[in-house]
């Protein structure tokens, strides 16, 4: 049997880990930057003890190792009486250390904000919250889309991790492929393809990002 | 609002930044309708005066009114104003900065939109309306989706004045409009500053444009280290000012430019 005969034979088992692997990318991607976006809200203005607290547990998220958290969720919390499944389990680790990871990119992009930005807003009357979403938030995105087009590649690798907790993902697809035949290489150099297709796809919006930006005058090339 | 109350009234305002002493005791009043020029030495506090009237420094004594009602400070316990309230002040005052502060990620009209639709809840349609209008008024029809970076500072200065004009203030404050702009484009911001102060717009302006002060303002007010030491009419204090410090200070602009 060949190597395409036994992937053409599995296809079915590829099929499902790329459709597990694109929801939990997709999923995760955006809630982790809605998290985000709410974090460097939350952290904006006076530093303050809860600020402070926040920035603690960003921090502490990202030293974290990406399975050293997911073991914590999906075994760890059982033992104080929470059971998670592995979806939810996933969810919760990839949106969360990836939002942290985000968070700091926003915060980063708004410390380099000119501070005329947001006078001329208090200027104009804007309140904190309209000024935050309307005027900075805006500007901080634009300005940040290499940071988060890494971010985002990351995210999916870590993805990957959720084949050890058995969520049948595409890792956990070749894994199960070349068990059955004692043949990695073909099912592993297919699985490769796969995540480097997600990636280009993945570059090819942030390119889109990168024109908003640029016609503004906010990057340069 | 209370019609007859100054639009802006200062009384005794004090300001320090760590340490030092960069207000101490300013008085002013400005009318309707006046356009008043503050001049003075750099370092001498005007613009940290201008930037107290809208509460974007918070004063450390001293009391601040804008068409008679209080900024910054609420009630019997006179207590600091929420978010909310001091946004609700601020947007009866606008200000043009130096270094023009638009917003780069939004075109030109929707820089002067902006505010009107997300700060005084205008309709889209009617924001839109008024800002076509304004836009003509300072010269920059064609410019509507450009953005902010392609244009010139005097054309990024105009918008500026625009985004201000929209929120159809009692009061617009300008911070050294022109220090940063090339020469050449000076003119064309004055000449729209000009216009407004004809159109009978209150305008209080930080500048160190000397002819324009003496052709537009209704008053002038030479701060000295955080104090007013002269206010006059611009014939008067640029022909014949009362104070020493006043005639000195001209004495060296007439040098350095003639």
């Amino acid at each position: 049997m060949n190597a395409i005969e036994m992937l053409w034979d599995n296809l079915g088992v590829f099929a499902e880990g790329l459709q597990n692997t694109l929801i939990l990318f997709c999923v995760s991607s955006v809630f982790a930057f809605i998290l985000a976006c709410c974090i460097a809200f939350l952290l904006e203005g006076q530093e303050n003890i809860p600020r402070r607290l926040l920035r603690a547990v960003i921090d502490l998220m990202r030293m974290l190792p990406f399975l050293i958290f997911l073991y914590l969720l999906y075994y760890g919390l059982p033992n104080l009486g929470i059971s998670l499944d592995v979806w939810a389990a996933g969810f919760i680790a990839l949106i969360t250390y990836h939002g942290a990871y985000f968070a700091e990119i926003l915060r980063a992009a708004r410390t380099s904000l000119p501070a005329g930005q947001a006078e001329a807003a208090y200027a104009h009357g804007f309140i904190n919250a309209t000024m935050y979403w309307r005027i900075l938030l805006p500007q901080m995105v634009m300005r940040s889309g290499p940071l988060f087009g890494n971010q985002l590649v990351c995210l999916l690798k870590d993805t990957a991790f959720l084949s050890i907790i058995t969520l049948m993902d595409l890792t956990a697809a070749a894994s199960a492929v070349q068990a059955k035949y004692f043949v990695p290489l073909p099912p592993f150099i297919l699985v490769i393809a796969l995540y480097w297709s997600i990636t280009l796809i993945v570059e090819a919006l942030l390119r889109r990002l990168a024109r908003r930006a640029q016609k503004r005058g906010l990057v340069h090339e | 609002m209370n019609k007859s109350a100054p639009v802006v009234e200062i009384r005794d305002l004090h300001k320090h930044f760590a340490g030092v002493q960069v207000l101490r005791g300013i008085n002013l009043k400005v009318e309707r309708g006046q356009t008043v020029s503050v001049l003075g030495s750099s370092g001498s506090g005007k613009s940290t005066m201008l930037r107290c009237i809208n509460w974007l420094e918070v004063p450390d004594g001293g009391e601040i009114y804008i068409g008679g009602d209080r900024m910054g400070i609420k009630g019997e316990q006179a207590k600091a104003m929420s978010n909310r309230e001091l946004a609700a002040m601020r947007a009866r005052t606008a200000m043009v900065f130096q270094g023009f502060n638009l917003w780069p990620h939004l075109t030109v009209l929707q820089n002067v939109t902006e505010a009107p639709i997300h700060v005084l809840g205008v309709s889209r349609k009617e924001a839109n309306d008024h800002a076509v209008e304004l836009l003509e008024k300072v010269g920059l029809s064609h410019k509507h989706d450009a953005y902010p970076w392609s244009l010139s500072g005097g054309q990024r200065q105009r918008v500026a004045i625009a985004r201000a004009l929209a929120m159809n203030p009692e009061v617009i404050l300008f911070d050294e409009p022109t220090s940063a702009l090339d020469p050449e484009l000076v003119g064309e911001v004055l000449a729209v500053m000009r216009s407004l102060a004809e159109d009978g717009f209150t305008m209080v302006i930080v500048t160190h444009e000397m002819e324009f002060a003496r052709a537009v303002s209704n008053e002038v007010v030479f701060i000295e280290k955080g104090q007013i030491i002269e206010r006059a009419a611009p014939e008067k204090f640029f022909t014949n000012s009362d104070s020493e410090r006043v005639r000195q200070f001209l004495g060296r602009y007439r040098t350095t430019t003639a």
